[in-house]
């Protein structure tokens, strides 16, 4: 408990320190000015939402090959914390894209694939709610969430493949593409602390899908007498 | 700075949407918690 709780903590503290040099120690973008700024909240969450959808995905794999009941409750928590993260995603991204682009939204391909990618999740979480017996959610989820997967590197090339209107990657992206130094410190300052949040609401989240194990056992063990 | 309420709405809306999951997590355990001493309460009272 006291380690979820230092976990918490750090996860918190780093998060503060995150925000205060995404506004005062990154410099100002040129042509976008402050607004930019969002940047840093909305990418570094959508990296910390692709990471948890990837252990999602291995502990899917993990499940169909080993049928431990461990990589059911970290897949289901992974899917939960990264639904959450691209929630915020698609919710930061219009914010940032009127004052710029003057819509909120336009179905371009990183736009689109990314609101695939939310709906494929929460139909992976619903899909859980339909089916009773343990064993059999666990295999259908598992093997819906590999399904799943395959729309993350879709969003990753989205920018890549096809130029729409989302802008082209300024991290990984063609020659010529990057961010200033500081910036680009910033950025990985910013996508360190939403990992170590995402991690710490994966670890409380697992905790409860292990509880919800127990009183399954438990529930089983009275109608049994 | 311009458009500080755009980046205001963004910040506060992402931390709530985080804040609020985290809520629920909280909710979902402590009923479960609370499910689990039912439980063995009842197994305890049968025996």
């Amino acid at each position: 408990m006291l380690r979820r709780i230092i976990l918490g903590a750090v996860a918190i503290g780093l998060v503060a320190c995150a925000t205060f040099a995404s506004f005062y120690i990154a410099p100002e973008e040129r042509t976008m000015g402050a607004i930019q700024r969002i940047f840093y909240f909305h990418a570094s969450t959508a990296w910390a939402g692709s990471t948890t959808f990837l252990v999602c995905f291995v502990a899917n794999l993990l499940y169909i090959w080993k049928r431990k009941p461990q990589y059911d409750w970290l897949g289901v928590t992974c899917a939960e914390v990264g639904a959450a993260c691209i929630t915020v995603v698609l919710i930061t991204g219009p914010i940032w894209a009127k004052p710029v682009w003057g819509i909120w939204w336009t179905w371009d391909a990183r736009l689109t694939s990314t609101f695939v990618l939310w709906i494929l999740y929460i139909c992976y979480l619903l899909l859980r709610t339909l089916v009773d017996e343990p064993e059999r959610r666990a295999l259908l989820s598992a093997l819906f969430g590999v399904f799943a997967f395959i729309d993350v590197p879709i969003v990753f090339g989205a920018i890549r493949w096809w130029r729409t209107q989302h802008p082209a990657p300024v991290i990984m992206g063609s020659p010529g593409s990057g961010l200033d130094p500081v910036m680009k410190k910033v950025f990985f300052f910013n996508v360190l602390a939403m990992h170590v949040l995402a991690l710490f609401l994966v670890v409380e989240r697992y905790f409860l899908e292990r509880t919800k194990h127990d009183v399954e056992l438990l529930q089983r063990e009275v109608e049994a007498r | 700075m311009k458009n500080l309420n755009s980046i205001f709405a963004a910040y506060m809306i992402g931390w709530g949407v985080f804040f609020l999951f985290f809520l629920s997590v909280v909710k979902r355990s402590n009923d479960l918690r609370s499910e689990v001493e039912r439980l063995k309460r009842s197994l305890l009272k049968e025996e």
